[in-house]
């Protein structure tokens, strides 16, 4: 069964076409126009103005290690990190703390702590399942390197990203 | 003899600072000034990284372009495949041999063939772009390419009417079909775009007389009951004209959206660049057409339009001045061409054909017997 769409009648001026091309033409002009005398905001220019002052506190960069208030690694090397990781970024080589240590109770620390930032997806799982709040998502959104070597993130490099973090952590306390 | 050989190589220095000097950077800034433009429709800013404003950016574009891998694909048709860029390019700078393009400098007129079959001239061989175009088409043996070339064929064939109708009334009036004529004669009777035309204002001081009679006079009422088929024919010939240089509203040819990239689908690097090149020129060369038939070409209202009669440093700066203005109507035109085409949404290939043979032929028509039964009956 056809069904036949009803036409809407138009007047002489809209069917002479003319008037709306002129109409359209307002329009257009008047954007340019206003991104002329600067009154529309336009994309930021990225390489001279950046994000990084705007950006809100939840803000998921890339993922770093961060040490207390002491200036102690807060990483037990308890690998859940590398576990929960969905694109197997993080490679963690655990070191045993000797006998005699005074930080025995802690038991282990990372030898080694890589992040390929080649692989990274920035869920931030790692830091949600951190016991020890060592593993942050900070704001560096800008990781770019040369080669692959350069992309993979060393313990060194982990934690000049990561800084200082003070919080809740029991591990390190001698009375916990 | 000599004489022969001077005028040769005066038409040879021209024609090459013509293209070289000035058609060749204005088709690049086109190019620059459509994607800035376009840009600042949009709400966006456009390319601006490549020197102060983005300025270099063509010749960036001009560098990329012929670098990239100039690719063949094995089924096409090799030497067709291989002309076709160079046919859609060059008809649209052959047109411009006839326009007068400034008034004179160092005592030369500024035209590079001064014919007296001027406009045919334009027609004849700006519709040769439409070659280029189907041989590309057709050799590059795909079928978007192909739909492409066919589209663009019978889209041109049917505009080409209307436009060398529109401008039958022009030559009615000025009764010449040579382009510095026409500028001739719209210094001296007003541009054919304008309704009324003020005389006796120059930079000297104001002739009341003249200026009263050029108001209030029997010729000033023909001049303005002319202007509205004149007006009719602006407008006839400036839609044609972007149907003629594919620019959208009627971008058939190429249309994206529906066949890839139409006619230039297969081609890579400069060749492509050429059918860029080539229809930038075409806009170039239409703009410029429209200029000197409605805006009377290089002419400024209120100045001497003879830099010959001046002393020789304001006539050599007033022939600048000239050839200036001349080509700052150009760019206020191609702005308009790329204002329109950042407007307007691309016609359905049906309403295309319908608009050139049911309208545009008609009104150009009745437009001619207008201007006739006007010429005939009014008084002179």
């Amino acid at each position: 069964m056809a069904y036949t769409v009803a036409r809407p009648k138009l007047s002489f001026g809209e069917k002479l076409y003319l008037p709306a091309v002129l109409a359209g033409l307002r329009i257009t002009i008047k954007h340019l126009f206003k991104v002329l005398t600067g009154k529309t905001k336009v994309t930021m220019q990225y390489p001279e103005e950046r994000w990084d002052t705007h950006l809100p506190e939840h803000y998921r960069g890339a993922p770093t290690l961060v040490t207390d208030e002491h200036g102690r690694e807060r990483c037990v090397a308890c690998q859940l990190c590398e576990f929960i990781c969905p694109p197997r970024a993080i490679t963690i080589k655990p070191g045993e703390i000797p006998e005699g240590d005074r930080w025995r109770k802690v038991e282990k620390f990372p030898q080694e702590f890589e992040i390929d930032m080649i692989r990274c997806i920035y869920c931030g799982l790692c830091e949600e399942v951190c016991p020890e709040q060592a593993i942050f998502l900070r704001k560096d959104y800008a990781i770019t390197g040369l080669t692959r070597a350069e992309m993979v993130h060393d313990k060194q490099r982990l934690y000049e990203l990561g800084g200082v973090m003070t919080g809740l952590v029991f591990k390190w306390n001698e009375k916990k | 003899m000599s004489d022969i050989l001077f005028g040769l190589l005066m038409a040879l220095i021209k024609a090459v600072g013509l293209v070289f000097v000035i058609i060749l950077p204005m088709v690049s800034y086109t190019v620059y000034a459509e994607r800035r433009v376009s840009a600042m429709i949009q709400d966006r800013l456009g390319p601006n990284r490549v020197g102060p404003f983005g300025l270099f950016q063509p010749v960036a574009d001009a560098v990329k372009l012929l670098l990239k891998e100039d690719f063949t694909p094995k089924s096409v048709n090799t030497f067709y495949y291989w002309l076709a860029p160079a046919c859609a390019m060059a008809p649209s700078l052959m047109a411009l041999a006839v326009v007068p393009f400034g008034s004179s400098w160092f005592g030369q007129p500024m035209v590079v063939a001064n014919v007296d079959i001027g406009v045919l001239w334009v027609f004849a061989v700006s519709s040769l772009g439409v070659y280029g175009i189907v041989l590309a088409g057709w050799s590059s043996n795909s079928k978007y390419p192909f739909l492409g070339g066919i589209r663009s064929s019978s889209q041109m064939i049917s505009y080409e009417l209307s436009l060398g109708l529109s401008v039958i009334p022009i030559f009615l009036i000025c009764g010449t079909l040579n382009l510095p004529e026409i500028v001739k004669y719209q210094i001296e009777n007003g541009w054919l775009i304008s309704p009324i035309w003020l005389k006796g204002i120059s930079f000297t001081g104001i002739n009341f007389s003249l200026l009263a009679s050029s108001i209030f006079s029997v010729n000033a009422l023909v001049k303005l009951l002319l202007w509205v088929p004149l007006f009719i024919s602006f407008i006839v010939f400036m839609v044609s004209m972007f149907a003629e240089t594919n620019r959208l509203p009627f971008d058939l040819p190429e249309s994206e959206t529906e066949l890839v990239g139409g006619y230039h689908t297969e081609y890579s690097s400069m060749k492509f660049a050429l059918f860029f090149l080539g229809e930038y020129a075409a806009m170039i060369t239409g703009s410029a057409v429209i200029v000197t038939l409605f805006f009377g070409a290089w002419h400024i209202p209120f100045l001497p339009t003879d830099p010959e009669k001046l002393p020789l440093f304001w006539g050599i700066l007033l022939g600048l001045l000239h050839i200036a203005a001349f080509f700052i109507k150009v760019a206020i035109l191609l702005f308009f061409f790329i204002w329109v085409r950042w407007t307007l949404p691309r016609f359905r290939y049906d309403q295309l054909m319908r608009l050139g043979w049911y309208f545009f032929f008609e009104i150009a028509l009745a437009n001619i017997l207008l201007v006739a039964l006007i010429l005939a009956f009014a008084p002179r």
